[in-house]
Protein backbone atom coordinates (compact mmCIF):
# COMPACT_ATOMS: atom_id res chain seq x y z
CA UNK A 1 0.00 0.00 0.00
CA UNK A 2 1.66 3.09 -1.54
CA UNK A 3 1.23 6.39 0.41
CA UNK A 4 -0.16 9.11 -1.68
CA UNK A 5 2.07 12.62 -2.00
CA UNK A 6 -0.79 15.19 -0.20
CA UNK A 7 -0.86 16.79 -3.84
CA UNK A 8 -2.61 13.47 -4.96
CA UNK A 9 -5.80 13.10 -2.83
CA UNK A 10 -7.29 9.36 -1.43
CA UNK A 11 -10.16 10.65 -3.59
CA UNK A 12 -11.44 12.84 -5.87
CA UNK A 13 -14.59 13.67 -7.51
CA UNK A 14 -14.49 15.95 -10.07
CA UNK A 15 -17.73 17.26 -11.81
CA UNK A 16 -20.14 13.79 -10.82
CA UNK A 17 -23.46 14.47 -12.37
CA UNK A 18 -25.81 11.64 -11.66
CA UNK A 19 -29.72 11.46 -12.92
CA UNK A 20 -32.54 9.21 -11.23
CA UNK A 21 -34.59 9.09 -15.05
CA UNK A 22 -35.11 12.52 -15.42
CA UNK A 23 -34.35 13.42 -11.94
CA UNK A 24 -31.05 14.78 -11.39
CA UNK A 25 -29.64 13.84 -7.69
CA UNK A 26 -26.12 15.32 -8.15
CA UNK A 27 -24.84 18.37 -9.72
CA UNK A 28 -21.58 18.97 -10.96
CA UNK A 29 -20.24 17.69 -7.03
CA UNK A 30 -16.13 17.69 -6.76
CA UNK A 31 -14.77 16.66 -3.67
CA UNK A 32 -11.14 16.55 -2.96
CA UNK A 33 -10.22 14.38 0.20
CA UNK A 34 -6.38 13.39 0.81
CA UNK A 35 -5.48 10.71 3.02
CA UNK A 36 -5.74 10.77 7.08
CA UNK A 37 -8.74 13.50 6.46
CA UNK A 38 -12.39 13.32 7.81
CA UNK A 39 -15.01 15.23 5.86
CA UNK A 40 -18.46 15.69 7.38
CA UNK A 41 -21.31 16.03 4.79
CA UNK A 42 -24.36 17.51 6.31
CA UNK A 43 -27.77 18.66 4.88
CA UNK A 44 -31.29 18.55 4.02
CA UNK A 45 -32.89 14.99 3.43
CA UNK A 46 -33.10 14.40 -0.77
CA UNK A 47 -30.55 17.15 -0.96
CA UNK A 48 -28.27 13.64 -2.50
CA UNK A 49 -25.94 12.63 0.45
CA UNK A 50 -26.21 9.23 0.43
CA UNK A 51 -26.21 8.99 -3.24
CA UNK A 52 -22.96 11.18 -3.27
CA UNK A 53 -20.91 8.48 -0.80
CA UNK A 54 -22.54 5.76 -2.75
CA UNK A 55 -20.71 7.06 -5.59
CA UNK A 56 -17.27 6.79 -4.18
CA UNK A 57 -17.69 2.50 -4.26
CA UNK A 58 -20.14 2.71 -7.15
CA UNK A 59 -23.44 1.40 -5.49
CA UNK A 60 -24.55 4.24 -7.39
CA UNK A 61 -23.17 4.77 -10.85
CA UNK A 62 -22.16 8.27 -11.68
CA UNK A 63 -23.63 9.45 -15.42
CA UNK A 64 -20.72 12.51 -15.71
CA UNK A 65 -17.85 13.44 -14.24
CA UNK A 66 -14.77 11.21 -12.70
CA UNK A 67 -14.48 9.04 -9.62
CA UNK A 68 -11.35 8.21 -8.95
CA UNK A 69 -9.88 6.57 -5.97
CA UNK A 70 -6.10 6.20 -4.93
CA UNK A 71 -5.65 6.94 -8.70
CA UNK A 72 -7.74 4.41 -10.05
CA UNK A 73 -11.17 5.90 -11.59
CA UNK A 74 -14.62 3.54 -11.79
CA UNK A 75 -16.35 3.35 -14.63
CA UNK A 76 -18.43 1.31 -16.37
CA UNK A 77 -15.60 -1.41 -16.73
CA UNK A 78 -16.63 -3.25 -13.73
CA UNK A 79 -12.95 -5.30 -13.64
CA UNK A 80 -11.04 -4.51 -10.69
CA UNK A 81 -14.31 -3.06 -9.17
CA UNK A 82 -14.37 -5.51 -6.42
CA UNK A 83 -10.71 -4.44 -6.01
CA UNK A 84 -11.13 -1.04 -5.07
CA UNK A 85 -14.53 -1.89 -2.67
CA UNK A 86 -12.16 -4.15 -0.74
CA UNK A 87 -10.65 -1.18 0.10
CA UNK A 88 -13.20 0.59 1.07
CA UNK A 89 -15.26 0.13 4.40
CA UNK A 90 -18.67 0.80 4.27
CA UNK A 91 -21.57 1.27 7.03
CA UNK A 92 -25.35 1.74 6.78
CA UNK A 93 -27.75 3.26 8.46
CA UNK A 94 -29.80 0.23 8.98
CA UNK A 95 -26.55 -2.05 9.96
CA UNK A 96 -26.91 -4.31 7.32
CA UNK A 97 -25.82 -7.14 9.30
CA UNK A 98 -25.93 -10.63 7.54
CA UNK A 99 -28.75 -12.07 9.97
CA UNK A 100 -27.52 -16.01 9.64
CA UNK A 101 -24.35 -15.50 10.41
CA UNK A 102 -23.10 -14.62 14.39
CA UNK A 103 -21.11 -11.19 15.00
CA UNK A 104 -17.92 -12.74 14.79
CA UNK A 105 -19.11 -14.46 11.40
CA UNK A 106 -19.93 -11.85 9.88
CA UNK A 107 -16.50 -9.76 10.67
CA UNK A 108 -15.31 -13.06 9.23
CA UNK A 109 -16.62 -13.02 5.89
CA UNK A 110 -14.84 -10.56 3.94
CA UNK A 111 -10.98 -11.65 5.17
CA UNK A 112 -11.95 -15.41 4.86
CA UNK A 113 -13.92 -14.99 1.11
CA UNK A 114 -11.97 -11.54 -0.22
CA UNK A 115 -8.76 -11.39 0.76
CA UNK A 116 -8.10 -15.05 1.48
CA UNK A 117 -7.33 -15.03 4.72
CA UNK A 118 -7.29 -18.23 6.71
CA UNK A 119 -9.92 -18.68 8.95
CA UNK A 120 -8.26 -18.79 12.33
CA UNK A 121 -6.00 -15.99 11.53
CA UNK A 122 -9.51 -13.83 10.40
CA UNK A 123 -10.89 -14.90 13.68
CA UNK A 124 -8.10 -13.64 15.59
CA UNK A 125 -8.49 -10.45 13.07
CA UNK A 126 -12.09 -9.84 13.90
CA UNK A 127 -11.81 -10.62 17.70
CA UNK A 128 -9.26 -8.05 17.88
CA UNK A 129 -11.69 -5.02 16.11
CA UNK A 130 -14.55 -6.34 17.61
CA UNK A 131 -12.36 -5.53 21.28
CA UNK A 132 -12.17 -2.11 19.64
CA UNK A 133 -15.72 -1.38 18.83
CA UNK A 134 -15.89 -3.03 22.50
CA UNK A 135 -18.80 -5.72 22.04
CA UNK A 136 -16.02 -8.74 22.12
CA UNK A 137 -18.44 -10.57 24.54
CA UNK A 138 -21.18 -10.51 21.67
CA UNK A 139 -18.79 -12.53 18.96
CA UNK A 140 -21.07 -16.02 19.35
CA UNK A 141 -24.35 -14.02 18.70
CA UNK A 142 -26.48 -13.61 15.74
CA UNK A 143 -27.45 -9.99 14.71
CA UNK A 144 -30.55 -9.78 16.05
CA UNK A 145 -29.87 -10.57 20.02
CA UNK A 146 -27.48 -7.25 20.14
CA UNK A 147 -28.95 -3.73 20.49
CA UNK A 148 -28.95 -1.32 17.72
CA UNK A 149 -25.51 0.23 19.04
CA UNK A 150 -24.23 -3.22 19.55
CA UNK A 151 -25.15 -3.88 15.73
CA UNK A 152 -23.96 -1.08 14.35
CA UNK A 153 -20.35 -1.35 16.47
CA UNK A 154 -20.42 -4.74 14.84
CA UNK A 155 -21.22 -3.34 11.48
CA UNK A 156 -18.01 -0.91 11.84
CA UNK A 157 -16.24 -4.18 13.06
CA UNK A 158 -17.04 -5.89 10.36
CA UNK A 159 -16.06 -3.03 7.76
CA UNK A 160 -12.54 -2.56 9.57
CA UNK A 161 -11.73 -6.52 9.43
CA UNK A 162 -10.71 -5.67 5.65
CA UNK A 163 -8.27 -3.17 7.00
CA UNK A 164 -10.07 -0.36 4.38
CA UNK A 165 -8.42 2.48 3.32
CA UNK A 166 -11.66 4.99 3.90
CA UNK A 167 -14.65 4.73 5.68
CA UNK A 168 -18.27 5.81 4.57
CA UNK A 169 -20.81 6.39 6.76
CA UNK A 170 -24.40 7.21 5.85
CA UNK A 171 -26.42 8.08 8.82
CA UNK A 172 -24.36 5.27 10.73
CA UNK A 173 -26.67 6.68 14.06
CA UNK A 174 -29.64 7.85 12.85
CA UNK A 175 -31.24 4.57 13.44
CA UNK A 176 -30.47 4.82 17.32
CA UNK A 177 -31.77 6.48 20.53
CA UNK A 178 -29.24 8.33 22.30
CA UNK A 179 -27.87 6.04 24.59
CA UNK A 180 -27.09 3.97 21.84
CA UNK A 181 -25.94 7.10 19.45
CA UNK A 182 -22.86 7.89 21.91
CA UNK A 183 -21.75 3.99 21.85
CA UNK A 184 -21.20 4.69 18.49
CA UNK A 185 -19.82 7.97 18.24
CA UNK A 186 -17.13 6.81 20.79
CA UNK A 187 -16.56 4.20 18.38
CA UNK A 188 -15.98 6.56 15.40
CA UNK A 189 -14.08 9.13 17.73
CA UNK A 190 -11.31 6.06 18.54
CA UNK A 191 -10.79 5.37 15.09
CA UNK A 192 -11.14 9.17 13.85
CA UNK A 193 -7.86 9.07 16.44
CA UNK A 194 -6.27 6.30 14.63
CA UNK A 195 -5.96 8.12 11.46
CA UNK A 196 -8.53 6.60 9.35
CA UNK A 197 -9.65 8.83 6.50
CA UNK A 198 -13.77 9.22 6.75
CA UNK A 199 -16.38 10.73 5.31
CA UNK A 200 -19.68 10.85 7.52
CA UNK A 201 -23.00 11.53 6.30
CA UNK A 202 -24.52 12.68 9.88
CA UNK A 203 -26.69 15.22 11.48
CA UNK A 204 -24.69 15.02 14.72
CA UNK A 205 -22.86 18.47 14.91
CA UNK A 206 -21.49 18.12 18.05
CA UNK A 207 -19.20 15.14 15.97
CA UNK A 208 -18.89 17.09 13.08
CA UNK A 209 -16.90 20.27 15.48
CA UNK A 210 -14.79 17.91 17.25
CA UNK A 211 -13.60 15.29 14.48
CA UNK A 212 -14.37 16.76 11.13
CA UNK A 213 -11.03 18.63 9.15
CA UNK A 214 -14.29 19.82 6.70
CA UNK A 215 -17.50 20.23 6.88
CA UNK A 216 -19.68 19.92 3.19
CA UNK A 217 -23.34 21.20 3.09
CA UNK A 218 -25.39 19.91 0.50
CA UNK A 219 -28.44 20.78 -1.03
CA UNK A 220 -30.04 19.99 -4.07
CA UNK A 221 -27.58 17.96 -5.32
CA UNK A 222 -24.79 20.29 -5.32
CA UNK A 223 -22.16 20.65 -2.43
CA UNK A 224 -23.21 24.35 -1.16
CA UNK A 225 -19.92 24.99 0.58
CA UNK A 226 -17.10 22.70 2.05
CA UNK A 227 -14.96 24.65 5.18
CA UNK A 228 -13.41 23.70 8.29
CA UNK A 229 -15.87 23.44 11.48
CA UNK A 230 -14.77 26.62 12.89
CA UNK A 231 -15.76 28.81 9.62
CA UNK A 232 -18.19 26.34 9.13
CA UNK A 233 -20.22 27.28 12.32
CA UNK A 234 -19.11 30.68 12.58
CA UNK A 235 -19.45 31.93 9.10
CA UNK A 236 -20.98 30.03 6.59
CA UNK A 237 -21.07 32.39 3.24
CA UNK A 238 -24.44 30.93 1.53
CA UNK A 239 -27.80 31.25 2.81
CA UNK A 240 -29.01 27.72 2.73
CA UNK A 241 -26.06 27.23 4.93
CA UNK A 242 -27.01 29.58 7.16
CA UNK A 243 -30.59 28.35 7.08
CA UNK A 244 -29.64 24.66 7.75
CA UNK A 245 -27.58 25.48 10.61
CA UNK A 246 -30.38 27.65 12.44
CA UNK A 247 -33.03 24.86 11.64
CA UNK A 248 -30.51 21.96 13.15
CA UNK A 249 -28.87 23.80 15.86
CA UNK B 1 -32.50 -7.40 24.12
CA UNK B 2 -34.17 -9.75 21.59
CA UNK B 3 -36.01 -8.39 19.42
CA UNK B 4 -35.18 -4.70 19.39
CA UNK B 5 -37.42 -2.27 17.10
CA UNK B 6 -34.26 -0.96 15.85
CA UNK B 7 -32.98 -4.32 14.35
CA UNK B 8 -33.72 -3.91 10.97
CA UNK B 9 -30.88 -6.51 9.68
CA UNK B 10 -33.32 -8.89 10.82
CA UNK B 11 -36.28 -8.97 7.70
CA UNK B 12 -39.55 -7.81 9.03
CA UNK B 13 -41.87 -10.58 10.22
CA UNK B 14 -43.70 -10.54 7.03
CA UNK B 15 -41.02 -10.99 4.55
CA UNK B 16 -39.78 -14.17 7.13
CA UNK B 17 -43.21 -15.26 6.65
CA UNK B 18 -43.79 -14.69 3.49
CA UNK B 19 -44.12 -18.37 2.42
CA UNK B 20 -47.70 -18.53 1.82
CA UNK B 21 -49.97 -21.26 3.23
CA UNK B 22 -51.39 -22.62 -0.42
CA UNK B 23 -47.86 -23.04 -1.22
CA UNK B 24 -46.77 -25.24 1.70
CA UNK B 25 -46.22 -28.68 0.82
CA UNK B 26 -49.19 -29.64 3.22
CA UNK B 27 -51.83 -28.22 0.87
CA UNK B 28 -50.50 -30.13 -1.80
CA UNK B 29 -51.38 -33.20 0.08
CA UNK B 30 -54.49 -32.03 1.45
CA UNK B 31 -55.72 -31.42 -2.07
CA UNK B 32 -54.24 -34.63 -3.13
CA UNK B 33 -56.29 -36.53 -0.20
CA UNK B 34 -59.28 -35.22 -0.95
CA UNK B 35 -59.03 -36.02 -4.57
CA UNK B 36 -58.43 -39.60 -4.06
CA UNK B 37 -61.20 -39.55 -1.50
CA UNK B 38 -63.80 -38.27 -3.97
CA UNK B 39 -62.36 -40.39 -6.68
CA UNK B 40 -62.62 -43.44 -4.17
CA UNK B 41 -66.24 -42.51 -3.31
CA UNK B 42 -67.02 -42.36 -6.81
CA UNK B 43 -65.73 -45.77 -7.01
CA UNK B 44 -66.89 -47.48 -4.36
CA UNK B 45 -71.09 -46.51 -5.39
CA UNK B 46 -70.21 -46.79 -9.34
CA UNK B 47 -68.86 -50.22 -8.41
CA UNK B 48 -72.25 -50.79 -6.07
CA UNK B 49 -74.43 -49.65 -9.07
CA UNK B 50 -72.79 -52.18 -11.79
CA UNK B 51 -71.92 -55.17 -9.28
CA UNK B 52 -68.84 -55.04 -9.55
CA UNK B 53 -66.86 -58.07 -8.51
CA UNK B 54 -64.43 -57.15 -5.89
CA UNK B 55 -60.87 -59.19 -6.00
CA UNK B 56 -58.77 -57.72 -3.65
CA UNK B 57 -57.25 -60.53 -2.67
CA UNK B 58 -55.58 -60.33 -5.96
CA UNK B 59 -53.87 -57.43 -6.08
CA UNK B 60 -50.73 -58.19 -3.19
CA UNK B 61 -49.14 -60.67 -5.71
CA UNK B 62 -48.75 -57.51 -8.36
CA UNK B 63 -46.92 -55.97 -5.51
CA UNK B 64 -44.81 -58.92 -4.21
CA UNK B 65 -44.86 -62.60 -4.53
CA UNK B 66 -43.21 -65.17 -2.46
CA UNK B 67 -41.94 -68.21 -5.00
CA UNK B 68 -40.34 -70.99 -3.00
CA UNK B 69 -39.57 -68.87 -0.13
CA UNK B 70 -37.71 -66.28 -2.49
CA UNK B 71 -39.33 -62.60 -2.28
CA UNK B 72 -40.03 -61.74 -6.04
CA UNK B 73 -40.96 -58.17 -6.40
CA UNK B 74 -44.27 -57.65 -8.71
CA UNK B 75 -45.02 -55.00 -11.76
CA UNK B 76 -46.46 -52.56 -9.15
CA UNK B 77 -43.42 -52.18 -6.91
CA UNK B 78 -40.95 -52.57 -10.51
CA UNK B 79 -42.83 -49.56 -11.43
CA UNK B 80 -42.69 -47.78 -8.23
CA UNK B 81 -39.31 -48.13 -8.05
CA UNK B 82 -39.12 -46.33 -11.42
CA UNK B 83 -41.38 -43.76 -10.77
CA UNK B 84 -38.71 -43.09 -7.72
CA UNK B 85 -35.62 -43.29 -9.79
CA UNK B 86 -37.35 -40.76 -12.61
CA UNK B 87 -38.46 -38.79 -9.53
CA UNK B 88 -35.27 -38.26 -8.31
CA UNK B 89 -33.22 -37.94 -11.41
CA UNK B 90 -36.01 -35.08 -12.21
CA UNK B 91 -35.88 -32.99 -9.41
CA UNK B 92 -32.21 -33.07 -9.24
CA UNK B 93 -32.43 -31.35 -13.01
CA UNK B 94 -35.55 -29.02 -11.90
CA UNK B 95 -33.12 -27.58 -9.08
CA UNK B 96 -30.18 -26.91 -11.59
CA UNK B 97 -32.87 -25.65 -14.15
CA UNK B 98 -34.84 -23.71 -11.94
CA UNK B 99 -31.49 -22.30 -10.32
CA UNK B 100 -30.17 -21.63 -14.04
CA UNK B 101 -33.16 -19.78 -15.03
CA UNK B 102 -33.50 -17.83 -11.73
CA UNK B 103 -29.84 -16.75 -11.92
CA UNK B 104 -30.29 -16.09 -16.26
CA UNK B 105 -33.77 -13.85 -14.98
CA UNK B 106 -32.01 -11.57 -12.44
CA UNK B 107 -28.71 -11.32 -14.30
CA UNK B 108 -27.44 -8.04 -15.55
CA UNK B 109 -27.55 -9.71 -19.43
CA UNK B 110 -30.66 -8.65 -21.65
CA UNK B 111 -30.48 -11.60 -24.15
CA UNK B 112 -30.31 -13.49 -20.66
CA UNK B 113 -32.94 -12.35 -18.90
CA UNK B 114 -35.24 -12.69 -22.38
CA UNK B 115 -34.24 -16.36 -22.64
CA UNK B 116 -35.22 -17.28 -19.12
CA UNK B 117 -38.35 -15.26 -19.30
CA UNK B 118 -39.67 -16.66 -22.99
CA UNK B 119 -38.20 -20.45 -21.35
CA UNK B 120 -40.77 -19.42 -18.76
CA UNK B 121 -43.84 -18.69 -20.34
CA UNK B 122 -43.16 -20.88 -22.75
CA UNK B 123 -43.49 -23.81 -20.35
CA UNK B 124 -45.74 -22.24 -18.01
CA UNK B 125 -48.80 -22.09 -21.49
CA UNK B 126 -47.92 -25.60 -22.78
CA UNK B 127 -49.53 -28.37 -21.50
CA UNK B 128 -46.66 -31.10 -20.27
CA UNK B 129 -48.95 -33.49 -22.02
CA UNK B 130 -47.82 -32.22 -25.35
CA UNK B 131 -44.01 -31.17 -23.86
CA UNK B 132 -43.41 -34.83 -23.42
CA UNK B 133 -44.61 -36.17 -26.91
CA UNK B 134 -42.44 -33.24 -28.34
CA UNK B 135 -39.59 -34.30 -26.44
CA UNK B 136 -40.05 -37.94 -27.41
CA UNK B 137 -40.76 -37.73 -30.99
CA UNK B 138 -39.01 -34.95 -31.73
CA UNK B 139 -36.06 -34.34 -29.12
CA UNK B 140 -35.49 -37.64 -28.11
CA UNK B 141 -34.66 -38.73 -31.72
CA UNK B 142 -32.23 -35.63 -32.38
CA UNK B 143 -30.59 -36.16 -29.37
CA UNK B 144 -30.67 -39.81 -28.86
CA UNK B 145 -31.93 -39.99 -25.35
CA UNK B 146 -34.12 -43.20 -24.13
CA UNK B 147 -37.51 -43.11 -23.41
CA UNK B 148 -36.68 -43.13 -19.77
CA UNK B 149 -33.97 -39.70 -19.62
CA UNK B 150 -36.86 -38.11 -22.69
CA UNK B 151 -39.37 -38.35 -19.46
CA UNK B 152 -36.99 -37.38 -16.75
CA UNK B 153 -35.98 -34.26 -19.17
CA UNK B 154 -39.44 -33.47 -20.18
CA UNK B 155 -40.18 -33.31 -16.62
CA UNK B 156 -37.48 -31.19 -15.12
CA UNK B 157 -38.10 -28.77 -18.47
CA UNK B 158 -41.65 -28.30 -17.15
CA UNK B 159 -41.20 -28.17 -13.23
CA UNK B 160 -38.17 -26.41 -13.76
CA UNK B 161 -39.78 -23.21 -15.05
CA UNK B 162 -41.89 -23.58 -11.76
CA UNK B 163 -38.74 -24.01 -9.52
CA UNK B 164 -37.04 -20.93 -11.30
CA UNK B 165 -39.91 -18.80 -10.36
CA UNK B 166 -39.87 -19.78 -6.30
CA UNK B 167 -36.21 -19.59 -6.22
CA UNK B 168 -36.08 -16.17 -7.79
CA UNK B 169 -38.83 -14.92 -5.34
CA UNK B 170 -36.74 -16.37 -2.35
CA UNK B 171 -33.48 -14.04 -4.00
CA UNK B 172 -35.77 -11.25 -4.54
CA UNK B 173 -37.03 -11.11 -0.82
CA UNK B 174 -33.20 -10.95 0.46
CA UNK B 175 -32.86 -6.97 1.37
CA UNK B 176 -31.21 -5.01 -1.30
CA UNK B 177 -28.91 -3.77 1.90
CA UNK B 178 -27.78 -7.38 2.22
CA UNK B 179 -26.47 -7.37 -1.17
CA UNK B 180 -24.83 -3.72 -0.70
CA UNK B 181 -23.40 -4.86 2.54
CA UNK B 182 -21.82 -7.52 0.90
CA UNK B 183 -20.96 -5.95 -2.15
CA UNK B 184 -18.81 -2.88 -0.32
CA UNK B 185 -16.55 -5.50 1.06
CA UNK B 186 -15.67 -7.05 -2.18
CA UNK B 187 -17.51 -9.87 -2.68
CA UNK B 188 -18.25 -10.91 -6.18
CA UNK B 189 -21.46 -11.27 -7.27
CA UNK B 190 -20.64 -15.63 -7.42
CA UNK B 191 -19.65 -14.82 -3.54
CA UNK B 192 -22.37 -12.75 -2.47
CA UNK B 193 -25.12 -15.13 -3.84
CA UNK B 194 -23.35 -18.12 -1.61
CA UNK B 195 -22.16 -16.46 1.08
CA UNK B 196 -25.20 -13.77 1.75
CA UNK B 197 -28.29 -13.81 -0.40
CA UNK B 198 -28.29 -17.88 -0.68
CA UNK B 199 -28.16 -18.73 2.82
CA UNK B 200 -30.72 -16.56 3.57
CA UNK B 201 -33.52 -16.90 0.64
CA UNK B 202 -33.33 -21.16 0.55
CA UNK B 203 -35.13 -21.47 3.75
CA UNK B 204 -38.06 -19.40 2.27
CA UNK B 205 -37.55 -21.39 -0.85
CA UNK B 206 -38.03 -24.94 0.87
CA UNK B 207 -41.91 -25.38 1.31
CA UNK B 208 -42.78 -24.61 -1.84
CA UNK B 209 -40.00 -26.67 -3.15
CA UNK B 210 -41.44 -29.34 -1.53
CA UNK B 211 -44.40 -28.01 -3.32
CA UNK B 212 -43.18 -28.59 -6.61
CA UNK B 213 -41.36 -32.06 -5.62
CA UNK B 214 -44.89 -33.27 -5.08
CA UNK B 215 -45.92 -32.27 -8.61
CA UNK B 216 -43.21 -33.56 -9.89
CA UNK B 217 -44.60 -36.70 -8.58
CA UNK B 218 -47.75 -36.51 -9.90
CA UNK B 219 -47.14 -35.07 -13.10
CA UNK B 220 -44.20 -38.45 -13.62
CA UNK B 221 -47.37 -40.34 -13.84
CA UNK B 222 -48.02 -38.45 -17.17
CA UNK B 223 -44.80 -40.43 -19.22
CA UNK B 224 -46.78 -43.55 -19.17
CA UNK B 225 -47.48 -42.38 -22.03
CA UNK B 226 -44.11 -42.93 -23.48
CA UNK B 227 -43.90 -46.32 -22.18
CA UNK B 228 -41.82 -45.73 -19.49
CA UNK B 229 -42.19 -48.64 -17.05
CA UNK B 230 -43.26 -46.15 -14.23
CA UNK B 231 -46.07 -47.07 -11.94
CA UNK B 232 -48.96 -46.35 -13.91
CA UNK B 233 -47.92 -47.82 -17.24
CA UNK B 234 -47.47 -51.15 -15.04
CA UNK B 235 -51.22 -50.57 -13.72
CA UNK B 236 -52.24 -49.83 -17.48
CA UNK B 237 -50.48 -53.18 -18.40
CA UNK B 238 -52.12 -55.36 -15.40
CA UNK B 239 -55.59 -54.20 -16.06
CA UNK B 240 -55.55 -54.95 -19.39
CA UNK B 241 -54.73 -58.34 -18.91
CA UNK B 242 -56.94 -58.80 -15.95
CA UNK B 243 -59.66 -56.21 -15.69
CA UNK B 244 -59.07 -55.62 -12.05
CA UNK B 245 -59.20 -51.76 -12.42
CA UNK B 246 -60.92 -50.27 -9.54
CA UNK B 247 -58.40 -52.41 -7.51
CA UNK B 248 -55.41 -51.47 -9.06
CA UNK B 249 -56.48 -47.88 -9.90
CA UNK B 250 -57.03 -46.91 -6.08
CA UNK B 251 -53.73 -48.84 -5.35
CA UNK B 252 -52.11 -47.12 -7.58
CA UNK B 253 -53.43 -43.73 -6.54
CA UNK B 254 -52.66 -44.85 -2.54
CA UNK B 255 -49.19 -45.54 -3.20
CA UNK B 256 -48.61 -42.00 -4.61
CA UNK B 257 -50.30 -40.45 -1.48
CA UNK B 258 -48.21 -42.39 0.66
CA UNK B 259 -45.17 -41.76 -1.30
CA UNK B 260 -46.53 -37.50 -0.97
CA UNK B 261 -47.03 -37.59 2.39
CA UNK B 262 -44.22 -39.02 3.29
CA UNK B 263 -42.13 -36.48 1.13
CA UNK B 264 -44.27 -33.66 3.20
CA UNK B 265 -43.21 -34.76 6.59
CA UNK B 266 -39.57 -35.16 5.83
CA UNK B 267 -39.39 -31.32 4.30
CA UNK B 268 -41.03 -30.36 7.38
CA UNK B 269 -38.77 -31.73 9.59
CA UNK B 270 -36.33 -29.94 6.71
CA UNK B 271 -37.71 -26.83 6.98
CA UNK B 272 -37.83 -27.38 11.04
CA UNK B 273 -34.18 -27.90 11.03
CA UNK B 274 -33.31 -25.06 8.10
CA UNK B 275 -35.01 -22.15 10.43
CA UNK B 276 -33.60 -23.51 13.78
N1 LIG C 1 -32.99 4.57 -6.60
C1 LIG C 1 -33.56 5.78 -6.73
N2 LIG C 1 -34.42 6.01 -7.74
C2 LIG C 1 -35.00 7.21 -7.89
N3 LIG C 1 -34.78 8.27 -7.09
C3 LIG C 1 -33.94 8.11 -6.06
C4 LIG C 1 -33.29 6.85 -5.82
N4 LIG C 1 -32.51 6.97 -4.72
C5 LIG C 1 -32.67 8.24 -4.31
N5 LIG C 1 -33.51 8.94 -5.09
C6 LIG C 1 -33.88 10.33 -4.94
O1 LIG C 1 -32.71 11.09 -5.02
C7 LIG C 1 -32.74 12.13 -4.08
C8 LIG C 1 -31.51 12.09 -3.21
O2 LIG C 1 -31.54 10.92 -2.44
P1 LIG C 1 -30.47 10.63 -1.32
O3 LIG C 1 -30.87 9.38 -0.67
O4 LIG C 1 -29.12 10.69 -1.90
O5 LIG C 1 -30.69 11.84 -0.34
P2 LIG C 1 -30.11 12.08 1.11
O6 LIG C 1 -29.49 13.41 1.11
O7 LIG C 1 -29.27 10.95 1.52
O8 LIG C 1 -31.43 12.14 1.97
P3 LIG C 1 -31.74 11.56 3.44
O9 LIG C 1 -31.23 12.59 4.41
O10 LIG C 1 -33.22 11.47 3.47
O11 LIG C 1 -31.05 10.24 3.57
C9 LIG C 1 -34.04 12.01 -3.32
O12 LIG C 1 -34.96 12.92 -3.85
C10 LIG C 1 -34.48 10.61 -3.59
O13 LIG C 1 -35.88 10.54 -3.63
MG1 LIG D 1 -29.47 9.38 2.93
Amino acid sequence: MERLTPAEPLIELDGVSKWFGAFQVLRDVSLRVAEGERIVICGPSGSGKSTLIRCINRLEEHQEGRVVFAGRELGADTAGLTEVRREIGMVFQEFNLFPHLTVLENCMLGPVRVLGMSPADARERAMEFLGRVRIPEQAGKHPAQLSGGQQQRAAIARSLCMRPRVMLFDEPTSALDPVMIKEVLDVMNDLAESGMTMIVVTHEMGFARTVADRVAFMDEGSIVECLPPDRFFTSPADERTKRFLSQIL
Amino acid sequence: MTDSPLAPSRPPPETRRNVRWWNAGWFDVLQFTVFVAALLGLAVSGAIGMGYNWQWYRVPEYLVRIVGGELLWGPLARGLLVTLELTGWSVLITLAIGLAAALLRLSDSLSGRFVAKAYVEAVRSTPLLIQVYLFYFVLGPILGLDRFWVGVLALSIFEGAFAGEVIRAGILSVRRGQWEAGASLGLSRRQLYRSVVLPQAVPLMLPPLTGIVISLIRNSAIVSVIAVFDLTTEARNIIAETFLSFEIWITVAVIYLAFTVALSIVAGRLEHHVRA
